[in-house]
């Protein structure tokens, strides 16, 4: 990469990041929470887009990681007084990782749609054990909880804003951005879109190509973990919803709209899905209709999504 | 353990009539993908519009053997028109995509049938009310017909892959697309042909399961992932084996319902698939591949 479209990388970075940081304080109270909600889920499909754009497994999956970020949230808050805002995180984590070892070491022994297949038959596990095991997980109702304070060392007990919540969710997906960004530029990061490219190719040089695929889907479900705490924290409830296998397909939707294996593509497709549905759904009561159509028609037409469509643009 | 023989016995009936029922549905899904390589996510709401539109033309019609006709047929075409559509451009491609795009006709669909029939469920009326005693219940005739019948179309199928012009058409299509073409077979129209005849026997399901769980919008997600599981169990692609996992599965979570609640007993399945995928990934039900 020549140091000047570095430095054009990075201008664009600012502004974006500096736009996402103003937006609470021009828009009004609906919208704004939408930017935070639009930041969230789009953590979610940049963790997936590890799997699907660089490593080329299609997760169906991501809800049991997202799910299990959520519960141990709710672990934590639940359990923990006066409930701390790190210590849900770190439940949170801990619950989505324990899960992602279990749904990778099963699940990476098989290649593409048996990959696919596998993970959503795990987050259906999930699915049904918490929505059956009604003493600890509440079943249908889900749980609910109170918001923990903000704590960050010399700043502590303050009640979250809409605002502060934002920013706090905003430094979060830019850290976890830059760290991915950082991961998929990595030796690392190379030897996963390898395996992508010509997996036979890989292990012959001397990969051992079930390792890195264990860590990719570990990583990946440790960041839709995050996302999930981060979901949780805002709407002070976990459900069995979120761990069904329709929120998979939504990041797999995510991830198509806006280009698999860009990061940021992920980020815009959730945020274009958000607001169509946003629109469409102030109309017309059933708007999956048309989201639906949208989204088979771009994987017919615009397999590469919206990012992976402009960047094919621009070369020409 | 003090389950009582009788009750053993009763959910081994029960297992077999829901396992040919499933072995209707997981056929066509295997049998698409074997010839096509397309993953249909959208199978189980095949199943669920066959049902929808048989319970509709019961209404209409009140005979049960017109609906069943009548919803093989127009999901049929429907399925057809959908294959043309949506997976003929995907030909070729990464059958990733396929998953991707099937996913999508799923979502539309699925809110197509809450917008269009509600989302209470529909039952449809049983065509035949006898019963007859079985030990402790009266166990409706209903209930075996559908076996038998689910039977018989599968059957019916296999003789047409076996012994049909057509048929030929389809397995050498399987063997090698492109000698197929050479041959003179005209590929892209089988595949259409085999997506509508899976679609058939889909609506065909739907229509016979109707009496016995109802109709609703949400059954078509229930119905892909256990369809799935089975054909993953039984091996992908391989008929014969999808219809024994269709009933070895159905057996497992008949007899797990005897421990635990019917929702519970799904994780039986899992367990299954589990465990197949990692001793025998190739399907439990196929012979070892050398």
């Amino acid at each position: 990469m020549t140091p000047r479209s570095n430095r054009g990388y990075w201008i664009g970075f600012a502004l974006v990041l500096g736009a996402l940081a103003v937006a609470p304080l021009v828009l009004p109270p609906f919208w704004s929470r939408f930017a935070t909600e639009i930041l969230i889920w789009g953590l979610l499909a940049m963790s997936s887009d590890i799997l699907i754009g660089y490593t080329g497994m299609v997760s169906f999956g991501h809800s049991s990681f997202f799910g299990l970020g959520m519960y141990g949230a709710a672990a934590a808050l639940l359990t923990i007084k006066p409930p701390n805002l790190w210590l849900a995180i770190l439940y949170g984590l801990v619950g989505a990782g324990a899960v992602a070892i279990f749904v990778a070491y099963f699940s990476t022994r098989l290649r593409d749609i048996y990959f696919s297949i596998t993970t959503l038959v795990f987050s259906q596990i999930f699915y049904v054990i918490i929505f059956t095991w009604t003493e600890v997980t509440g079943g249908e109702n889900g749980l609910n909880f109170r918001q923990p304070a903000l704590a960050l060392p010399g700043l502590t007990g303050v009640a979250f804003t809409p605002t502060t919540l934002h920013w706090f969710v905003l430094a979060i997906v830019t850290v976890s951005y830059l760290l991915l960004r950082r991961i998929t530029q990595s030796p690392f990061g190379m030897v996963l879109q390898s395996i992508r490219e010509n997996e036979p190719r890989t292990r012959a040089i001397g990969y051992a190509v079930e390792r890195y695929k264990i860590v990719a889907v570990m990583l990946s479900g440790l960041f839709a973990g995050l996302a999930g705490v981060l979901y949780a924290i805002q709407n002070k409830f976990a459900a069995p919803d979120f761990v069904f296998f329709l929120i998979s397909g939504e990041v797999v939707i995510f991830n198509v709209m806006g280009g698999v294996g860009t990061l940021v593509g992920p980020i815009a497709g959730a945020a274009f899905f958000l607001l169509l549905r946003e629109g469409l759904s102030r109309y017309f009561e059933y708007y999956l209709i048309p989201v639906g159509i949208i989204f088979t028609l771009m994987v017919i037409f615009l397999p590469q999504g919206f990012l992976g469509f402009l960047r094919r643009r621009l070369n020409q | 353990m003090g389950i009582p023989v009788e009750q053993i016995l009763v959910q081994t009936v029960n297992g077999l009539v829901n396992g040919m029922i499933l072995a209707l549905v997981a056929s066509g899904l295997t049998l698409i993908f074997g010839i096509m390589d397309v993953v249909n996510f959208a199978h189980g709401d095949l199943v669920m519009l066959g049902g929808f539109v048989g319970a509709t033309t019961m209404a209409a019609t009140g005979n049960f053997w017109v609906a069943l006709l009548a919803a093989a047929v127009v999901i049929a075409v429907f399925g057809a028109a959908l294959q043309i559509s949506t997976l003929r451009p995907l030909l070729g491609r990464d059958p990733l995509t396929t998953i991707l795009a099937t996913f999508g006709m799923s979502l539309v669909l699925q809110k197509y049938a809450l917008w269009q029939w509600g989302p209470s469920a529909r039952n449809l009326q049983e065509p035949i009310t006898g019963r007859f005693d079985l030990f402790y219940l009266q166990y409706p005739w209903y209930r075996v017909a559908t076996a038998v019948l689910a039977g018989a179309m599968i059957g019916a199928l296999w003789l047409f892959l076996k012994r049909g012009t057509y048929g030929i058409w389809i397995r050498a299509t399987t063997q090698d697309r492109i000698m197929a073409a050479a041959m003179g077979i005209p590929v892209p129209w089988v595949h259409t042909a085999v997506f509508a005849i899976g679609a058939a026997m889909a609506a065909a399901s739907g229509v016979l399961f109707g009496p016995m769980g109802g109709v609703t919008q949400t059954m078509g997600a229930d119905f892909t992932l256990r369809a799935f599981i089975v054909v993953v169990v039984g091996g992908m692609g391989n008929l014969g084996g999808s219809i024994l996992a269709s009933i070895f599965i159905s057996l497992l979570e008949a007899y797990a319902s005897l421990f635990v609640s019917p929702a519970q007993a799904v994780i039986v399945s899992f367990v299954a698939l589990i465990l197949t995928l990692l001793f025998r990934p190739t399907g439990l039900f196929v012979p070892t591949p050398k």
